[in-house]
């Protein structure tokens, strides 16, 4: 069972191209290669016991640690490594040694399973150098790229900067303008109000005048109306004709009641009448008016009919798609109700109240000359206030505007600068997807359909070493049954801002692929040029 | 709420039966007994069929003795005709007629008037039939009227006794909700009593979300059998689920038994439990008055009586007599019993690549990868979304690659879709269920408008095999399996989610066979992967509906659970409910489908899930990922761990489904299966056993700082498999858990053999060498088995090719010896280490090989724990060896 080589005879290639033999026990690194001493008993790494060297891989776990057997899958924490001449050396748990399954690109972790390996790993060093030198080159490039871009954030920010300077700068002396002509304003608002209120008084007082006139030509006329003898006086019974007088409303005015209402006395001149007018003239009908009309009630508002041969959702329609749940049903058709209501109380017509007519109200005259010259002065102070008041907001919103670009957290170096109020699309067989950094990520269908949400900017959520890698937008449209959307962007370096991929790794958590060249690291020393870093 | 019709069965009340068994005609051949029964209501008579069957079983059939036309019989289910035994009247006077039932002292006793049945074995009643005088059968009958009953009716309020037989609402016609059944052959239930007296245990009738120890119905539901897609179901709760097995098993200190209702129609089961005395018996049986009874009673929508008793007495013989009629769980591939990942859905190839890659990035064995509806281009199953997944078999051979697999899902709904070639064919053939009228039968599910094969069709189900031929099915390949869900069947706009009563298979209405369309679907698809492989690979199909035989075909699982607490809980009793009944390869979604699990509720799932036969994690598509390292590195590490135990044991799992598949024994199997006598063991259903030797009791409390377990077997010990401590049998114990706790013991007295070289497929353990754990009874011995072949072939049961090992120690010596002789297969696997539970210091150990040779082995002893560990014995895992210790 256990014919396994215990040593194996490793042939290094170093890069001058000298083969170099080093002997050491399967599956253990260079740098261990002092603890298997063949001649010497083993001792377990982790020291805890020590045992003959023919047991060092011998297929049976001795050791705790795993350690005595580095070239078998007898330890359950062992590892395994391989040197992958041409590519990279590495480690692989020992469980993965003569598995089936060719881990190694050297093969030596399948020397008894019978799997077919090939040594691929100069095919992979060349492709793994062939890929480092292209990102080499987008580092490169994009590294060039990103200084330019912290170059013109840095100017940008000191002009964003000194734009906000002059902005308050400004705005302080708006300040003062408008509290100038806050004043001014107020200053020409007080004559303004006292020739307004003397001009609606002086109008009060003729508007009373005329009434008062008017009452006594109502009266004298009333006195010769009810005076049918024409004697010059008005008598009991000549009262009595008015009915509509009659103070206890049975219908008839007696001749107490006429007495009565004549202070006591048989008949009344025109000067004695001025004493009975007022208890009559609220209910004194001129004969020569036409009789009052009878008071016709009002249109009845008619009650809006709920047409229930119209449901919008007959029962039928709905109680065959719901099956298992009644409840539910019920709650359905409750919520119907709750449609319907709001429908009707939409369809009600708005009652008109009767507009009051103040015939007898004539207009107010115009203002003289001095108060319409007033006036006019007070309305240009507050026209004037009113527009550097605006001026004065205008401004707040732009600094506030500045202040709030000034205050992302684009990067340690400003680098991301350029991506603000910018936007990127990128368009699958399905959807269009537009990438707003620090501002939102939204999805449309690309034929047609309204644009879902998919996160508003939230933050940078990258590892800990480097939290620019990731960019989190969060609270997106909410998701049935589920979260709301969200959106991870993840940034590599490239020279093009572009976004390269979209998916969905999980029910409404959105993943974007995003190159800038804003993440490029400053490329490792490879070509090293003394004058890379003058020129930067 | 009572739905059905069937319910009005219930209004029957116990009495006096109005059948009479008409003794005259009475006909006796070899093995079958017949006789008439009249219902002295309407004088209508029905035949009874009493046969023997071979292994202590009675088989009992009743139908009408001349149907208007042939009622459904339940085919396909039973293996074959089951081989009867012969039978023969003992004694009869004029009311009774006493038969004799073979050997043992066995006896059936048939009373005329009123008619029932007494199972006797010397002076004990073991069973009765119609004792309770429920025995009713809805005769076929020509319509009266046509137009006045075309009333719908509310159901189970109408029926208030059989005596008259005058039309009914609902007879004819029913409606549920918005949904009606237009019942053209009208009334067609059947009903039948048992009373079984000194039982208070009763188990089975899977599947229910309820306790293992059924409950009373008395004022509640009865279980009800009747599969349906259930959307988000209720624990505790009699109501149907996907699947059906109408099989109910009783237990007592004295004897278990079993009934096989065998029908396909909707069913309902009441069961109620008194201590009453047990009614009226002849005259020489006795019966204690104390002695407690369980009654049950079954309801069938239609068909006929056909029923199987099993008479046991042990467990295991009752296990055995209905492996007899319906077969034993297929034999799974080994790679099916390992771990599954699955979600709905793994997004696309690159999706899928991930996912495998994380696995080897976490260090994290899996078998298999599953791709949920979303694959399919369109809901069109058998075909791949061109966008998402353009290259499948470069997909595949990337799994295989890394010596892994993927379970695809095909359902048994078909896009109507004129440009969809399954669906062409299938109409073509005319391979449609129909609807009454005659048309091919539509219905709503997950591609739109979808038409239903006819799998009982055999022809349907040939072609529907034939689809899974690799040349047929495009993109795929032979490291690609199937799973059947939604074969309840699901249609959304059908009555409760499922087909319409009265759509057409055939001659047959589905109300008759209803229960047995998701069997058909996992037979035809476990059919269709043999045949791509020419019989040579053994087939891995995963089925949400079932009914009994469906164990035949392979895995079923409890359907669309929830991340809950209860949930957890209840997938114990929910997959030892199905092994009781013959279908072993059960599981539950690990995690929970539904909802979002918290970090501790997914790390004690995957505890619990590591310790069920079908362990696949999978998720509903609207919950966060879950794959098991995106729970932080402590969870990630505890996850890792319960798979790899998993692994470890994968030797264990493979023999005691070998031994299901040869014996019928359960795989997981209740406490009371091994501990009959121990009555404290009757209900435990939140511990099992794993065969007979590792009792299991996950933690399934949230916040759990420790459990109680009950260790069962007076005189007996077991082993914490962990710590390697030893506790005593027939005592409860106390166990303080962590996070990282799942408490597991193996019996002592047996050997358990595991290979603790985990990789990260279980193909790839192919190879690797086993540990035996030998657990030292107190006698100081035990016993195990060995059972290796190629790991997923048919070539160990067609030319013998396995290994099948009898380990034993017993007198301080332990031997591998073969228990089948004319099998040959030669394995790589050697014996790398025993370790022995239990024993004392030897003073050496010397190893014999099968020719002869000698040698020391090493060895060592913890003596506080009395472990002694052997060290490299290095023997052939196939080869004959002793091992003596001095």
């Amino acid at each position: 069972m256990t014919c396994l080589h215990l040593l194996l005879t490793l042939v290094f290639a170093v890069s001058l191209g000298t083969p170099v033999e080093i002997q050491r026990p399967r599956g253990v690194p260079l740098t261990k290669k002092q603890f298997y001493e063949e001649s010497k008993p083993f001792t377990c790494l982790d020291g805890s016991r020590t045992i003959p060297f023919d047991r060092v891989n011998d297929d049976y776990c001795d050791c705790k640690d795993g350690s005595d057997e580095p070239g078998t899958a007898a330890c359950p924490n062992g590892s395994f490594h391989c040197t992958n001449a041409g590519y990279r050396p590495m480690f692989i748990p020992s469980s993965r040694i003569n598995d089936g399954i060719c881990d190694c690109c050297d093969t030596t972790d399948e020397y008894n399973s019978g799997a077919k390996c090939e040594n691929t790993c100069k095919e992979l060093g060349r492709k793994e150098r062939e890929v480092l030198q292209k990102m080499a080159e987008i580092t490169k490039e994009g590294f060039l790229l990103k200084q330019q871009l912290i170059e013109e954030a840095k100017k940008g920010q000191q002009e964003k900067q000194s734009k906000v300077t002059d902005m308050q700068e400004n705005k302080k002396q708006l300040d003062e303008k408008v509290e100038a002509l806050r004043t001014v304003k107020e200053t020409a608002e007080q004559p303004e109000k006292e020739a307004k209120e003397r001009h609606l008084k002086a109008w009060e007082e003729q508007k009373a005048a005329i009434r008062l006139e008017k009452d006594k030509a109502k009266m004298a006329e009333t006195f010769l109306e009810l005076d049918d003898n024409e004697d010059g006086f008005v008598s009991v019974s000549e009262l009595q004709s008015h009915a509509e007088l009659d103070p206890d409303a049975d219908g008839t005015l007696t001749e107490i009641e006429a007495q009565g209402l004549m202070g006591g006395a048989e008949q009344v001149d025109t000067s004695t009448f001025e004493s009975v007018w007022p208890k009559i003239k609220d209910k004194y009908h001129s004969e020569a008016e036409e009789p009052a009309p009878v008071e016709t009630p009002p249109d009845e508002v008619k009650e809006p009919v709920v047409d229930n041969d119209s449901e919008p959702y007959p029962e039928d329609d709905i109680s065959e798609e719901e099956d298992e749940d009644d409840e539910d049903e019920d709650d359905y058709h409750e919520d119907d109700d709750k449609v319907m209501c709001l429908c009707v109380v939409q369809a009600q017509p708005t009652i008109k109240t009767p507009e009051k007519t103040h015939e007898d109200e004539e207009a107010m005259p115009p203002y003289d000359a001095d108060t319409q010259a007033l006036i006019d002065a007070a309305q240009k102070a507050r026209d004037d206030f009113e527009e550097a008041e605006k001026a004065l907001r205008e401004m707040d919103d732009q600094i506030r505007n500045i202040e709030k670009e000034l205050s992302f957290d684009f990067g340690p170096d400003a680098e991301f600068t350029y991506l603000y109020s910018q936007c990127y699309e990128l368009t699958t067989s399905e959807y269009i997807y537009r990438l707003c950094p620090f501002n939102r990520v939204s999805q449309k269908p690309k034929y047609g359909g309204s644009e879902t949400n998919l996160g508003t900017w939230g933050s940078w959520s990258g590892p800990e070493n480097n939290k620019y890698l990731l960019m989190k937008y969060e609270q997106g449209t909410g998701c049935w049954q589920g979260p709301n959307r969200s959106t991870t962007v993840k940034l590599t370096c490239g020279k093009e801002t572009v976004v390269t991929s979209t998916s969905e790794p999980s029910r409404c958590e959105y993943l974007m692929e995003f190159t800038t060249p804003a993440v490029c690291q400053e490329p490792a020393n490879i070509d090293p040029s003394p004058h890379d870093h003058v020129e930067l | 709420c009572d739905m059905s019709e069937v319910l009005r069965q219930r209004e029957l009340k116990p009495g006096q039966s109005p059948y009479r068994a008409l003794l005259d005609t009475l006909e006796l051949s070899n093995s079958r007994l017949s006789l008439q029964l009249i219902n002295d209501n309407n004088k209508v008579r029905l035949l009874l069929e009493l046969y023997r069957l071979q292994g202590n079983m009675t088989r009992v059939k009743i139908n009408e003795l001349k149907p208007l036309k042939p009622r459904y019989e339940v085919p396909d289910v039973l293996l074959s005709h089951p081989i009867t035994e012969a039978l023969s009247v003992v004694a009869q006077d004029e009311n009774s007629l006493v038969v004799s039932l073979g050997g043992k002292d066995q006896r059936l006793i048939l009373s005329a008037q009123p008619f029932r049945l007494d199972i006797v074995e010397g002076s004990q009643v073991l069973m009765s039939l119609n004792s309770r005088g429920l025995l009713a059968f809805e005769h076929l009958r020509t319509r009266k009227d046509t137009i006045s009953h075309k009333i719908s009716s509310t159901v189970g309020s109408m029926w208030d006794s059989l005596k008259k037989d005058d039309d009914k609402p609902g007879m004819w016609e029913e409606t549920f909700k918005s949904h009606t059944d237009s019942k053209p052959n009208g009334p067609t239930s059947i009903s039948l009593d048992f009373s079984l007296p000194g039982v208070e245990h009763v188990y089975g009738i899977p599947e229910h979300a309820d306790t293992l120890k059924l409950k009373n119905t008395d004022g509640s539901d009865p279980y009800r059998l009747y599969n349906l897609d259930v959307f988000q179901y209720e624990l505790h709760n009699p109501m149907a689920l996907y699947g059906a097995v109408p099989v109910l098993i009783s237990h007592s200190t004295d004897r278990t038994m079993g009934i096989f209702w065998l029908n396909a129609a909707e069913t309902w089961v009441d069961i109620s439990s008194n201590t009453t005395m047990f009614g009226k018996i002849l005259d020489f049986v006795q019966v204690s008055s104390e002695a407690p009874q369980t009654d049950v009673r079954w309801m069938s929508e239609s068909g006929i009586i056909d029923v199987f008793i099993m008479l046991g007495p042990k467990p295991a013989d009752v296990f055995t007599q209905y492996a007899s009629l319906t077969g034993t769980q297929s034999f799974p591939p080994l790679s099916a019993l390992a771990y599954h990942q699955c979600r709905w859905n793994y997004n696309d190839q690159e999706d899928v690549k991930t996912v495998d890659q994380g696995f080897d990035e976490h260090d994290i064995p899996y078998d298999f990868i599953w791709l949920d509806i979303e694959h399919a281009d369109g809901k069109r199953y058998f075909t791949w979304d061109p966008s998402k997944f353009p290259q499948p078999k470069e997909m595949l051979q990337g799994l295989m690659d890394k010596r892994r697999k993927l379970v695809a899902i095909v359902d048994p709904h078909i896009k109507v879709d004129s440009g969809y070639k399954i669906h062409n064919e299938i109409r073509s053939k005319n391979f449609y269920v129909k609807n009454k009228d005659g048309g091919d039968y539509e219905g709503w599910c997950w591609p739109g408008n979808a038409g239903y094969p006819d799998f009982t069709n055999p022809e349907m189900r040939t072609w529907w095999a034939s689809q899974f031929a690799y040349d047929q099915y495009e993109g795929s390949m032979e490291n690609q399996y199937i799973w059947n869900d939604m074969n309840e069947p699901s249609v959304f706009n059908g009555p409760e989610v499922t087909m319409h009563k009265d759509a057409l298979h055939g001659v047959w209405e589905h109300r008759d066979v209803h229960n047995l369309y998701g069997l058909y679907v996992q037979k035809a698809t476990a059919d269709g992967l043999i045949q791509r492989s020419e019989g040579v690979q053994r087939p891995f199909v995963l089925t949400r509906a079932f009914f009994a035989g469906s164990q035949r075909y392979g895995a079923v699982w409890t359907g669309d659970n929830a991340a809950e607490w209860g949930h957890l809980k209840i997938s114990i009793p929910m997959c030892l409910s199905l092994g009781l009944v013959g279908i072993s390869f059960c599981g539950a979604d690990v995690g929970g489908f539904f909802k979002h699990p918290s970090a501790e509720l997914l790390v004690r799932w995957y505890q619990a899930g590591a310790y069920q036969p079908f362990f696949r994690a999978h998720a509903h598509i609207d919950t966060p990922r879950r794959e098991p390292w995106l729970f932080g590195p402590e969870n990630t590490a505890l996850i890792r761990e319960a798979i790899r135990q998993r692994y470890a044991l994968l030797p264990y799992w493979y023999q005691l489904f070998y031994n299901a598949h040869r014996t019928g024994q359960p795989v997981m199997r209740p406490l009371w299966v091994e501990y009959p006598d121990d009555f404290a063991t009757f209900s435990i259903e939140d511990e099992y056993l794993i065969g007979k030797d590792l009792l299991v009791h996950p933690v399934t409390d949230e916040g759990a700082t420790g459990v109680t377990a009950y260790l069962p077997g007076k005189g007996e010990v077991w082993y914490d498999v962990h710590t390697f401590q030893k506790h005593d049998g027939d005592q409860s114990l106390y166990i303080p858990v962590t996070m990282s706790s799942i408490p597991v013991f193996q019996r002592g007295g047996s050997i358990i053999c595991r290979k603790d070289r985990v990789r990260r497929s279980s193909s790839c353990m192919e190879n690797d060498p086993y540990t035996l754990y030998v657990a030292l009874g107190s006698q100081g011995s035990a016993e195990g088995e060995l059972y290796i072949d190629d790991f997923h072939t048919f070539s160990f049961e067609e030319a013998k090719q396995f290994v099948h090992r009898r380990l034993s120690f017993s007198a301080n010596t332990l031997s591998s010896r073969n228990l089948a002789p004319d099998s040959q297969f030669s394995t790589a696997s050697w014996i790398e280490k025993i370790v022995i539970f239990g024993g004392s210091q030897p003073s050496s150990a010397t190893l014999k090989s099968a020719d002869g040779t000698e040698s020391a082995l090493e060895f060592e002893f913890d003596s506080t724990l009395a472990v002694l560990t052997l060290r490299k014995p290095g023997v052939n895992a196939a080869a004959d060896w002793t091992i003596v210790l001095r």
